[in-house]
């Protein structure tokens, strides 16, 4: 059994709530446990560093002393979503790295009686973990259903693979771990050349247009490519390219139908899960139709969507409707 | 003795160049950059943006705080490390941009700007709760700033609460204190801008 520590971030609580479930689902199938940093505090996204400086490391840096405080058999921290990885990474090695910085951040902790000692923590991304300490070979070992025809575009975003403080996944631009990854588990992998571009993170919130034509480009670039789905890493790439694909099929007058699973999700399936243990139909572009091509059957209910509207010839008064209403 | 920085007058102001390095934690490399313009051509949403990073970096140099400060560009960027990890210098540009974001909050210096509320409501939930809360950070967004896609965005909202992926209400941590504590001693020891 290999124990981490593990930083599930805001994210993977609610809105990437299918990527921690999957997760925890196939924990077991590669005897592995990940235990929460107990009440840790959110890494500050993007968002922190944009307000105050010093501080946003500080804030990474409770993370930090708490999880090392629970160091017991390993030294490894590791985050699934992206901006939690690449934050605890950075902050970790600019500590290591810059001495007045460390002098001062530490200072900050110690209002909390905190302290952080750089280098205590090895900070890994998931995938990292996965593929690199786990191994292909004990992943392969679990496979009972391949994956088999299933064409899949690899998406790994930006801040797992850039700016790599620590070297970890060696290319910053066209990183292979995923695509390995995902052939072990037998689905036919494109040699996606988007696969590190910009799904635009918070840009939906600031300028939608320029956010929607970067969501744009992932979509058209997979669906060129004859995707079946996009397999992603990361939170807040998912919910730009999942969550608003609708909005921006209506923004470009497209019709899109690209669903976007995480890569635990697709290990699930083929480790033999059923799709309910692994947040599998709580994806807002349905995965039904392409998973059937792997013989797995998504539950009717959880793959329906609203109908946009009303029949024509409804006599009734139009009344809101819950989406179990719509089903029946 | 050739040496790169000029010699030190203690009674002068810092100049704009000076002051964005110092206030960037860890080491920028920003006087080391070369103009080559790796970055502007690398950079995903470089067309919306006022000035391309190169050319803000010669404004840095000219000393044009205010332009530089007012310029769309810190919050058009989206944090994607392309420029950095391409940049022949390895100027860390994007931490440069999150130095400039901060300098233009704190001198009120942004156009009107809804990257600056988002990053400053962000803040506001991460210091009272401790944790992030996207749902009251949404619709605070959606209805100071665009208003009119409240309706798209509200049946996307049902859709997120229907498939059990956002919460009503944030959570608070139990160590909210001693992070508050923490967080206040830090501002103390930021340099100043």
């Amino acid at each position: 059994m290999t124990k981490y520590l593990f930083y599930p971030g805001c994210s993977m609580q609610r809105s990437a709530r299918p990527y921690l479930d999957s997760l925890q689902t196939i924990s077991p199938d590669i005897d592995a446990t990940f235990e929460d940093v107990q009440d840790w505090n959110c890494c500050g996204a993007t968002e922190y560093a944009a307000v105050h400086r010093v501080p946003s490391h500080a804030l990474i840096a409770r993370n930090l002393a708490l999880a090392a405080q629970q160091m017991n058999g390993t030294r490894t921290l590791t985050a699934g979503c992206s901006a939690c990885y690449l934050n605890l990474a950075k902050t970790e090695n600019y500590l290591r790295q810059n001495d007045d910085l460390n002098s001062v951040v530490n200072e900050a902790l110690a209002a909390g009686n905190l302290h952080y000692e750089p280098g205590t923590l090895q900070v890994r991304h998931l995938l990292d973990v996965l593929v690199n300490d786990i191994g292909l070979e004990a992943i392969r070992a679990q496979v009972k259903r391949p994956l088999t025809n299933l064409r899949i575009a690899p998406y790994y975003g930006c801040m797992v693979v850039r700016p790599d403080p620590d070297n970890r996944f060696r290319s910053e631009e066209y990183p292979m771990s995923m695509d390995r990854l995902l052939k072990v588990l037998g689905a036919e992998v494109i040699d996606f050349p988007l696969k590190t571009h910009c799904c635009g993170g918070h840009m939906t919130q600031i300028s939608t247009p320029v956010a929607f034509e970067m969501i744009r480009r992932l979509i058209y670039g997979a669906s060129q490519y004859q995707a079946d789905i996009m397999v992603t890493l990361c939170p807040m790439c998912q919910l730009n390219l999942d969550a608003y694909q609708g909005e921006v099929n209506q923004h470009f007058k497209t019709s899109y139908h690209m669903p976007v699973l995480y890569f635990t999700q697709l290990m699930g399936l083929a480790f033999g899960h059923e799709p309910e243990e692994l947040g599998i139909g709580k994806e807002f572009v349905s995965a039904r139709e392409a998973l059937a091509k792997i013989g797995v059957e998504v539950a009717e209910e959880t793959a329906v969507k609203r109908p946009s509207h009303r029949a024509k010839d409804d006599p009734s008064l139009p009344m809101p409707q819950m989406p179990e209403e719509v089903n029946r | 003795m050739l040496t790169n920085s000029p010699p030190v007058d203690s009674t002068r102001p810092l100049d704009f160049l000076e002051t964005v390095k110092q206030a960037t934690p860890g080491d920028s490399r920003l006087t080391m950059c070369i103009q080559c313009g790796t970055c502007g051509g690398s950079c995903p949403s470089g067309q919306d943006m006022d000035h391309t990073p190169r050319q803000l970096f010669a404004m840095i140099r000219a000393d044009m705080r205010e332009e530089v400060l007012r310029s769309n560009t810190p919050w058009y960027c989206v944090s994607c490390y392309f420029c950095m990890v391409r940049c022949p210098q390895e100027v860390h540009i994007t931490d440069i941009m999150y130095t400039l974001k901060s300098m233009a909050i704190a001198a009120d210096l942004y156009e009107t700007n809804s990257a600056a509320d988002l990053s400053q409501s962000f803040v506001g939930y991460v210091e009272n709760y401790g944790r992030s809360f996207e749902f009251g950070l949404a619709t605070r967004q959606y209805l100071r700033h665009q208003p009119l896609s409240l309706m798209r965005r509200a049946s996307m909202g049902l859709g997120m609460l229907s498939k059990g992926r956002i919460e009503l209400t944030p959570n608070r941590i139990e160590g909210i204190g001693q992070l508050q504590a923490i967080l206040a001693r830090a501002k103390e020891l930021e340099v100043p801008t």
